[in-house]
């Protein structure tokens, strides 16, 4: 089993509850799409897959080994293999493309030869080869801030298809792109997980992507597995109801009812 | 019907922090004793008169201007010498003291745990004593070690200086945008190597200007320190005072002005290289 939870609950810092009693089961080489609505706990799951929000109930699996019971050190090694692909990318305004991708070798690379990549990029043809596979390859030498946002989104894809992890999980990968690209570039995630028989998870807000791109569907509504299926099973009905915004339909102007409980998401 | 204006959870915080700043700077006041009378009173503004008169003309004899050459560059010496030795120590300080490159404090919103704040106290503290002594003392207490001239001044201001540095730089990778050097610890990486591609991106220009800004600030250092023996133009200015050569110590003044001007330019050349 590649990533397995059973009754994860997470609650924020700051006392807010993301998550309640996930059960899910993930095998080595599945491709799933996460889909739900606004502020359902995507994020929250995906950071929490990503080792990077530590679960506050249940048991987290992944890659075979309990990352919340692994020393520091092999916590990082762990990481190493994991590839979270953010819905905008962190990446710094001046930092050149070239290094942006270069750098999801950081945990493969010594520290000699991380701090001579910033002074002169040591795989440049590397990077080219993983920008190129989104059709930005002429992008290599300029700086992040001269890009657009979709562009963005495509170095931090790059940069997690240079890293070449044993699990990518992707945060609403293709938000900002046009719907062809964003086709193409769930082709390309799909076709890197299938060549290299390893897992993809992503989170979608276009529910026909993920219906078109992923052969397994997760629902996720008020940071509860609503649904779980496979993509052709995925009904009207259950769609309407996983997305059903009762503040958005009710036509109640004056006596609005009281506020319901908002899910704090931070986007990494 | 109207909702009240949700109240601001940010707002009393503020209140109480200005009401505090201002209680504070009032008693400062007061203490300091601040009378800016005093300088129009009886013979005062007449004696400060006759004191900056005689700085006109400045001395310009090739003599004097080789051994102010000498002096300036025995200044620029010690100020560089003095921050390379202060850098040397203040950034592996800054990144022990810092809280940006912290592992525990990834899942728990960017707060480390107890124990590795704790651990971050000592080298704090560490900073706070380097920093909290001025420079003049150290300058003091080097000159009767190591004796008269520079040395002692380089020493002084390596010792000041990388308590500020480290400080200052601590805080600076704590302000910067913290994403980036999370997204890579959260792939595996390396701390050093997260910083360096992570944090060092968008911190290098403050650094930079805060650097060449101290780099200044030594050279005005190392003149005061000049008083006490420690070398360099401040011990000639002590020796043109001295001598009541006014148009000398004009002279060196000016060459103050266009070595503040010239780090000045450096700031911005360096600036506009790495923005």
């Amino acid at each position: 089993m590649n990533l397995r939870l059973s009754g994860v609950g997470l609650t924020h810092a700051d006392g807010q509850p993301a998550l309640h009693d996930i059960d899910l089961d993930i095998a080595r080489g599945e491709r799933v799409a996460l889909i739900g609505p606004s502020g359902a706990g995507k994020t929250s799951l995906l950071r929490l897959l990503a080792t990077s929000l530590k679960p506050s109930a249940g048991r987290l699996e992944l890659l075979d080994a309990e990352p919340w019971s692994l020393s520091a050190a092999a916590r990082q090694k762990l990481r190493a293999h994991i590839g979270l692909i953010h819905q905008s990318p962190p990446l710094p305004p001046r930092q050149r493309v070239v290094t942006a991708v270069l750098a999801g070798r950081l945990g493969q690379w010594s520290l000699g030869k991380s701090l001579l990549s910033l002074l002169h990029p040591v795989d440049s043809a590397g990077a080219e080869a993983a920008l190129a596979r989104l059709d930005l390859g002429d992008k290599l030498f300029q700086r992040c801030d001269q890009l657009s946002g979709g562009q963005l989104q495509r170095v931090g894809i790059a940069r997690v298809l240079y890293q070449a992890p044993d699990l990518i999980l992707a945060d609403e990968p293709v938000s900002a792109m046009d719907p062809v690209l964003a086709g193409h570039t769930l082709g390309v995630l799909n076709r890197e997980a299938e060549a290299r028989g390893i897992t993809l998870l992503a989170s979608l807000h276009a529910v026909d992507l993920a219906l078109a791109h992923f052969p397994r569907i997760v629902g996720i509504r008020d940071g509860r597995v609503v649904f779980d299926h496979p993509a052709h099973e995925v009904g009207q009905a259950e769609l309407d109801a996983l997305y059903a915004n009762e503040q958005l339909q009710a036509s109640v102007p004056a006596s609005a009812p009281p506020a319901p409980v908002t899910l704090h998401i931070p986007r990494c | 019907m109207l909702n009240a204006a949700p109240r601001d959870p940010a707002a009393l915080p503020r209140l109480v922090l200005t009401v505090l700043a201002l209680a504070l700077l009032w008693p400062g006041l007061r203490l300091s004793e601040l009378d800016l009378g005093v300088l129009v009173q009886g013979d005062n503004a007449r004696s400060m008169a006759r004191f900056v008169s005689a700085f006109w003309p400045p001395e310009h004899g090739s003599e004097f201007l080789a051994l102010l050459g000498r002096a300036t560059l025995e200044t620029l010496a010690i100020a560089t010498a003095g921050m390379s030795l202060a850098l040397l120590i203040a950034f592996p300080a800054a990144l022990l003291a810092s809280r940006a490159l912290s592992l525990s404090a990834l899942p728990r919103g960017g707060r480390p745990a107890w124990w590795a704040r704790l651990l971050r106290w000592p080298v704090r503290g560490l900073l706070i004593v380097l920093r909290s002594v001025p420079e003049i003392v150290w300058a003091l207490l080097f000159v009767r070690a190591v004796g008269l001239g520079p040395t002692a001044g380089v020493l002084a201001i390596a010792i000041t200086y990388s308590g500020m540095l480290g400080k200052v730089y601590a805080e600076i990778f704590e302000s910067v945008d913290a994403r980036p050097s999370r997204a890579l610890l959260v792939a595996g990486s390396s701390r050093l190597a997260a910083f360096a591609y992570g944090i060092l991106p968008n911190a290098a220009a403050e650094m930079l200007s805060y650097t060449v800004y101290r780099w200044e600030c030594a050279i005005r250092a190392s003149v005061v320190m000049g008083f006490v023996g420690a070398g360099g133009l401040g011990q000639q200015i002590d020796l043109s005072l001295r001598m009541f050569a006014g148009g000398e110590v004009a002279s060196m003044l000016l060459t103050f002005l266009a070595l503040v001007l010239l780090a000045d330019q450096l700031s911005r050349f360096l600036r506009a290289r790495l923005t």
